[in-house]
């Protein structure tokens, strides 16, 4: 097996996508739990089709958020438990791409159903047609980055016993202006603005965390490996 | 004769006694002057400045509310700053420093929203508002939080430092948010009143006792810093024979 770049990335790319697949009920959990609490807004707060349609892109991002919160503590927990996490700190490759093969893995298996579940969560809470475009296209992009700066706190927070409410702290502050500019391109697009421009900016950030995010994981899995 | 240059003056500021021993000689002078500096600011701007055309007295609180929020911005800065110290030359000291800086900044950043709120009631009719400025500074609080959790959930200190630091640093990202979001968006809350380029948009009268406020706020701000770390420096390093001569000492034994 070559040491080329490429070849880290997609080595961790097949492995996570096959772990995930063989273990499909895990995987899927997060797009169920997307699905029922976005049930939960029409239940306790309003039925009423006017008042979901305005909140509409909000709830969606918000539970979106939520459930790739959720999916992020186990991103690696398991190998750190079984010790591949050791291994992947060992191999000759650059920490980075091992890194970024993972994160799109985990993107690949949460972000994306996610996305293309979208569209059917957006009628059934009353989104306007004219904001399906910018609603899958919002997630698609924003799902990306929520992935890969929760996977930033995934790796501070490995090692500990309970990291889970520990990454949502560290977490939730840097999805933040995720979560203002993914919705503000549906509400661009619902009420008739270029919804482009916000979109830039969700696709400025996405480049930003694509680049910065694996160094500040792989900084973080190493600090973790030495202690 | 070496061409390279001298960096001992560098290793020499990452020594804890060195720290201890300088910042013990400088605390009384810097706590006095603090003094002087808040408590002129203080009477200066809450009782001698000219009442503002439209706010009436109401807008005396920026006496405390702008010099919490410089503060808040910049010690996120110097905590991010330490931390990226500390990873490049492993320096204990500037961890140290970093984990001083996490709980002063989060009280600032408090302060500076709280006093935010009360101003608001008055002048704007509303507490809160989620407008760009209020919300990025939640979000520095958020931070400052995180880090100081993240610090103290780790058994070994060497990992709880270096999680700490990277964290500050994945933040950072935030401070240029904070600080162009009022020219970047039209918020309710006002533009940059002070600007480096030009002469301020205020009257001096009102101005210049900001100018001392802002000041006495950061030599408050270094008194507090010194103290904690001096306390962490303290802590640490209370197994070397210099502390615990320094305690046999002031025990009086």
């Amino acid at each position: 097996m070559s040491r080329s770049l490429p070849n880290g990335f997609t080595a961790y790319l097949k492995r996570d996508l096959l772990l995930a697949y063989r273990r499909r009920g895990e995987a899927a959990s997060p797009l169920i739990f997307f699905l029922l609490v976005s049930t939960l807004i029409p239940l306790g707060v309003s039925p009423d089709p006017a008042r979901l349609a305005e909140l509409a892109p909000g709830i969606i991002w918000v539970m979106a958020l939520l459930a790739t919160l959720l999916s992020t503590e186990g991103l690696f927990a398991a190998d750190h438990q079984d010790g591949s996490l050791e291994q992947m700190l060992i191999t000759p490759q650059l920490l980075v791409m091992p890194v970024l093969g993972k994160v799109t893995a985990h993107w690949l298996v949460t972000g994306l159903p996610l996305t293309l579940v979208s569209p059917v969560i957006g009628l059934v809470l009353s989104l306007p047609a004219v904001g399906i475009a910018p609603l899958v296209a919002s997630l698609a992009v924003g799902t990306g980055c929520l992935s890969l700066v929760g996977a930033v706190g995934a790796a501070l927070t490995v090692s500990l016993r309970r990291g889970g409410l520990l990454l949502s702290l560290l977490v939730i502050p840097l999805y933040m202006p995720v979560i203002i500019f993914g919705s503000a391109v549906v509400q661009a697009g619902i009420d008739g603005f270029n919804w482009l421009t916000p979109m830039a900016a969700l696709g400025a950030m996405l480049g930003l965390a694509v680049v910065l995010c694996p160094l500040a994981i792989a900084g973080a899995l190493r600090l973790v490996s030495s202690n | 004769m070496s061409s390279k240059t001298d960096w001992t003056w560098f290793h020499r500021l990452g020594s804890p006694r060195w720290f201890y021993e300088t910042t013990g000689r400088w605390l009384p002078w810097l706590g006095l002057l603090t003094l002087l500096l808040l408590g002129t600011g203080l009477v200066w701007g809450l009782g001698f400045a000219p009442q503002d055309a439209k706010q009436g007295n109401s807008f005396r609180i920026i006496y405390i509310h702008v010099p919490a929020s410089f503060l808040a911005l910049a010690g996120y800065y110097l905590m991010a700053i330490a931390g990226a110290v500390g990873l490049i030359w492993r320096m204990k000291l500037s961890f140290m420093v970093m984990k001083a800086a996490a709980p002063i900044g989060a009280v600032l950043t408090f302060l500076a929203l709280f006093t935010g709120a009360v101003w608001g009631k008055p002048t704007w009719g509303t507490y809160w508002v989620w407008d760009a400025r209020v919300t990025s500074m939640l979000i520095l609080l958020f931070l400052y939080l995180g880090v100081l959790a993240l610090q103290y959930a780790f058994h070994s200190q060497e990992a709880g430092n270096k999680a700490s630091a990277i964290l500050a640093l994945v933040g950072t990202v935030n401070i240029p948010i904070i600080y162009k979001s009022v020219d970047w968006w039209y918020t309710l809350h006002q533009p940059a009143t002070i600007k480096f380029t030009s002469a301020p948009s205020m009257h001096p009268d009102m101005f210049q006792p900001l100018l001392v406020m802002i000041l006495g706020f950061y030599c408050f701000y270094a008194v507090a810093l010194f103290l904690h770390t001096r306390a962490e420096i303290l802590r640490r390093e209370r197994k070397s024979s210099w502390v615990r001569e320094l305690a046999i000492k002031e025990a009086g034994l």
